[in-house]
């Protein structure tokens, strides 16, 4: 197992290097200047300017620059949307909203769609089952700006439960943003949940199960649970990327000061070092995401054994 | 002998998209204490549907009851609600099933599958539960069964889980024990083993046996009585010398004749012509007849009732009744037949 680990963690090292290379040269190739109103700029100013960034070295040394900073975990300094503040620092500093409404919008999501699943397996072809598919359909066929709006209006604005927008009260402003982020996970998991139950519950250990004389309940939570929740750990890296691009759209909807908006206005005013940041966090975000999955997996399904060798 | 369970003209039906599929039509039969009932047929003849109606394990949603009662007990089986028939399963009457691969849950350890039912139907502590799960492995051969038990099923071999499946279904000491080919997905030499293993608990434990098989030679084996299956009903059940060597029906002459023989090197293996009958709208008269060389005119146009062979020997085939002309079964029957005292080709124990 802790072979296996050291290996992972060898292969993750290799992808971050990747992802920041192509990352950087990307970010090289794309028009624009990083330098707030760069034209109206003498040349010598623009010249004094890009000096202090460094972005006046050539392309190699510029490069080699950032991947060795990167390697002593530094992501370099903010050039113009916070001004030469350190972009660990700012990273870090946004990071509490987005985790907060990340995992409470997962977590949220995923409980509520094993339910729904769960219920919709049990009580198959019933009002039950079609409600929980159409809740599925919605949440994973409506974006999460539209369904982010019409929270705003029906529970912000119309019946004054949550607050609109903005990051003023604490877990109450989380609620929305938390909900909006939600529906695709909630969706995938009852859509998975409900899939894999019926199947479980045609299989032979099942009837095996009834045959001992286990009960319904304890047909489905001690026998069938657990064996359908094993392909719902394939989903949970999909549903962590919805979290991720989802909280791109959110945060800049609800106005929260997370990672997410500040990475859209890093874009719109072409804030090198910071989307190279973000970028990277990303990155690891759900490269160690992928990890857990995997070495979840081993936990709940113990045919598969993680070893050095095989996995 | 004390009869321990009566189906008595059982019908049962499946919904389908197709229409009704009428799986079985019309099953009577009794177990005996102690005893070993072999049932026998083709695929899809009805022996599995009709022992999973007994432990009432079809889906409820597509299959119902047309008619009949299952005896156990003092009570009709067909009519106890779910949670009545969950003390039975497991505790009275339980089941082996057919695939060791798919029958034990992948992602639970194998002593808490078989400590289950004790816990269930037994006033027991975990503690002890696990001692008797122990005792039980090791009585169904399990080496070392204390190591084991905290192993998943994927760490045993196919004749390993079987015997584990074995001694789930003896946790609660039943009063009968279903085997639905249970050796049939295992192979030959590990079928011997599991076969010998089934035959030495017969002796030990005083339990009634329902043993399904299509294989006539395991029948032979651990048999006591054979009911022979086809198209939903018993055409024909006896003792096992009675249908092994006086068997009166021409579908279990069939069968017979498709018995690959020890003696016959040159053998061709017989296999009878055409397929099962259709289910969803079976024949009206005898269900075999379109698939039998001696089938008469009434074959077509009504089923044939039980003719009484001797007191523990029925068949339903016309060609009993009185008025039917007398056929000559295949040569290899008739060979058989010789050696049945009380059969019409009898030739004597000086033979
Ligand atoms: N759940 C079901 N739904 C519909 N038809 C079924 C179902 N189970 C069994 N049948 C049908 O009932 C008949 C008897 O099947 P079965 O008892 O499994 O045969 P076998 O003798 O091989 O065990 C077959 O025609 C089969 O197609
Ligand atoms: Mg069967």
């Amino acid at each position: 197992m802790a072979r296996y680990i050291g290996k992972r963690l060898i292969y993750m090292f290799i992808t971050l290097a990747l992802i920041a290379t192509f990352t950087f040269f990307l970010m090289k190739i794309l028009p624009g200047s990083p330098i707030a109103s760069a034209d109206k700029l003498s040349p010598e100013q623009r010249a004094v300017v890009e000096a202090r960034y460094g972005l006046d070295q050539p392309l190699p040394v510029q490069y080699f620059d950032y991947m060795f900073g990167l390697l002593q975990g530094d992501l370099g300094i903010s050039i113009n949307q916070f001004k030469g503040a350190n972009v660990t620092d700012v990273i870090l500093s946004r990071m509490g909203p987005s985790a907060q409404i990340g995992f409470q919008g997962m977590l949220l999501g995923t409980v509520l769609g094993i339910l729904f699943g769960m219920v919709a397996a049990l009580r198959q072809n019933t009002w039950v089952d079609y409600g929980s598919t159409i809740v599925a359909i919605i949440g994973i066929s409506i974006p999460s700006f539209v369904f982010a709006s019409m929270l705003q209006y029906w529970l912000g604005l119309k019946w004054d439960l949550f607050p609109v927008a903005l990051w003023k009260d604490g877990f109450m402003s989380s609620v929305l943003p938390s909900i909006a982020l939600a529906m695709f996970p909630l969706a995938t998991a009852a859509r998975f949940i409900r899939t894999e139950m019926i199947e479980v519950l045609g299989s032979d250990y099942i009837t095996l199960a009834k045959a001992k004389g286990a009960s319904g309940s304890e047909i489905a939570f001690k026998h069938a649970f657990r064996n359908a929740l094993i392909p719902l750990i394939t989903v949970l890296g999909p549903m962590a990327v919805s979290i991720l691009t989802g909280s791109l759209v959110v945060e800049q909807i609800f106005a929260i000061p997370g990672i997410g908006e500040q990475f859209v206005k890093s874009i719109m005013v072409n804030d090198f070092s910071i989307i190279m940041g973000t970028t990277i966090f990303f990155s690891v975000f759900l490269i160690v995401v992928i990890l857990v999955v995997d070495i979840l997996y081993g936990v709940i399904d113990p045919r598969i054994r993680l070893s050095g060798g095989k996995s | 002998m004390e009869k321990i369970l009566q189906v008595k003209d059982l019908e049962l039906s499946f919904h389908t998209f197709g229409g009704e599929v009428k799986a079985i039509r019309g099953v009577n039969f009794d177990l005996y204490k102690g005893e070993t009932l072999a049932i026998v047929g083709e695929s899809g003849s009805g022996k599995s549907v009709t022992t999973k109606s007994i432990m009432r394990l079809l889906p409820e949603a597509t299959s119902e009851f047309k008619n009949g009662e299952i005896l156990f007990g003092g009570r009709d089986l067909t009519k106890l609600s779910d949670k009545e028939m969950q003390k039975i399963r497991g505790k009275d009457i339980s089941m082996i099933f057919q695939d060791p691969m798919t029958s034990l849950n992948p992602t639970m350890p194998i002593g808490r599958q078989i400590t289950e039912p004790i816990l269930k139907h037994q006033k027991i502590s975990k503690d002890e539960a696990k001692k008797v799960a122990i005792d039980l492995l090791r009585l169904v051969g399990m080496p070392k069964p204390e190591l084991r038990m905290k192993q998943y099923p994927h760490q045993f071999s196919g004749g390993q889980r079987q015997r584990i499946v074995i001694a789930i279904a003896l946790a609660c000491n039943p009063q009968i024990l279903i085997a639905d080919e249970p050796t049939t997905a295992l192979d030959v030499t590990i079928q011997a083993q599991i076969l010998e293993l089934m035959k030495d608990l017969q002796k030990k434990i005083d339990t009634s046996i329902i043993f399904i098989t299509h294989d006539l030679g395991v029948v032979a084996n651990v048999a006591d009585r054979v009911a022979v299956m086809y198209g939903g009903k018993i055409v024909e059940i006896g003792t096992v010398d009675e249908i092994f060597y006086n068997p009166q029906h021409p579908y279990t002459w069939g069968l017979l004749s498709s018995m690959p023989s020890m003696d016959a090197e040159d053998a061709k293996l017989y296999a009878i012509p055409g397929t099962p009958p259709d289910l969803l709208d079976p024949p009206k008269g005898d269900a075999f007849a379109l698939r039998s060389e001696y089938a008469m005119k009434i074959d077509m146009e009504q089923p044939p009732p039980f003719f009484k062979v001797s007191d523990t020997h029925m068949a339903a085939t016309w060609l009993l009744h009185p008025e039917a002309p007398a056929v000559e079964p295949p040569e290899m029957v008739i060979e058989r037949m010789k050696k049945f005292p009380g059969s019409r080709y009898y030739e004597g124990s000086a033979n």
